[in-house]
């Protein structure tokens, strides 16, 4: 019961983040959809994936979005002309069949399978101490690449995000 | 009610809805915005197999999860960040409108 109100939410976020005008309101229904995830996720005994997508996503993706948009501002924050353009051509209603199309051969694909109908598990542990012996134990190394690859993710953004001034005079 | 078969469904769904998204809208914005929801999909399709799975207690599915959402971060500060640029270039954020290299 509490599974279907938590995935109505997230559902509902999702949809209400990809079809309003506003941005600043899609970023706002998309922290929604993010939060609903995290409750799936501590409602499926991830504690520590629940609170690290309420502190990664909500907490620095979605300020991020909002701070581009901001950046961008001028630039049609209401979309209202780009998305009938987009809606009285082809390719936006194909894109909607093609996402159509996706979701019934995934939806038929698991009904299909036998492995959907196994039964709720014993609750497996996931305390943070396990978590942690494996991150710096068995998972020493993709932890470290991880690492680099931020790393070299955020100098390389604020390398592309830079004002370049040589250029502009 | 939480099965398997239902947290495939709500992936499968926050995954369509994110690829309509980010096939239909001309925002560059909110295209980012779909492909976080398509890697937020898949996400909840890890944490589903780990709980589901025969052999929880190797937590490869939570461990991958956090691999999953670091790359997902430095995903969304690059792409915002070549947004910004493309902003400052072309003056605009609709896909539309950036066809210079149009053929």
């Amino acid at each position: 019961m509490l599974f279907t109100i938590l995935a109505i939410l997230t559902v509902a976020g999702a949809v209400a983040a990809m079809s309003f005008r506003n941005l600043v309101h899609s970023v706002l229904a998309l922290t929604l959809a993010f939060a609903g995830l995290a409750m799936v996720y501590l409602q499926l005994g991830a504690q520590f994936i629940g609170f690290a997508q309420i502190l990664v996503y909500i907490g620095a993706v979605a300020i991020l979005i909002v701070f581009a948009i901001l950046l961008t501002r001028d630039a049609g924050t209401t979309s209202k002309s780009a998305l009938n353009a987009s809606a009285s051509n082809s390719s936006g209603w194909g894109g909607g069949v093609v996402a159509v199309a996706v979701f019934a051969a995934m939806a038929w694909a698991f009904h299909a399978s036998a492995a959907s109908q196994r039964a709720l598990p014993a609750q497996p542990e996931a305390t943070m101490q396990q978590i942690g012996n494996a991150l710096m134990l068995q998972f020493a190394l993709p932890l470290e690449v991880i690492g680099l690859l931020l790393t070299a993710a955020l100098i390389g953004a604020v390398t592309i995000a830079m004002h370049d001034r040589q250029e502009t005079r | 009610m939480s099965s398997l078969s239902s947290c495939l469904l709500l992936s499968a769904l926050l995954f369509s809805i994110g690829l309509a998204g980010a096939l239909v809208r001309r925002n560059a914005i909110l295209v980012l915005i779909g492909i976080e929801l398509m890697l937020n999909a898949a996400n909840l399709n890890f944490i589903a197999f780990w709980r589901f799975g025969p052999n929880p207690e190797a937590l490869t599915g939570v461990l991958f999860t956090v691999f999953s959402i670091g790359v997902a971060a430095a995903e969304a500060a690059v792409g915002l960040a070549l947004i910004i640029s493309l902003y400052r270039h072309v003056k605009t954020t609709n896909l539309d409108q950036v066809d210079s290299m149009r053929g």
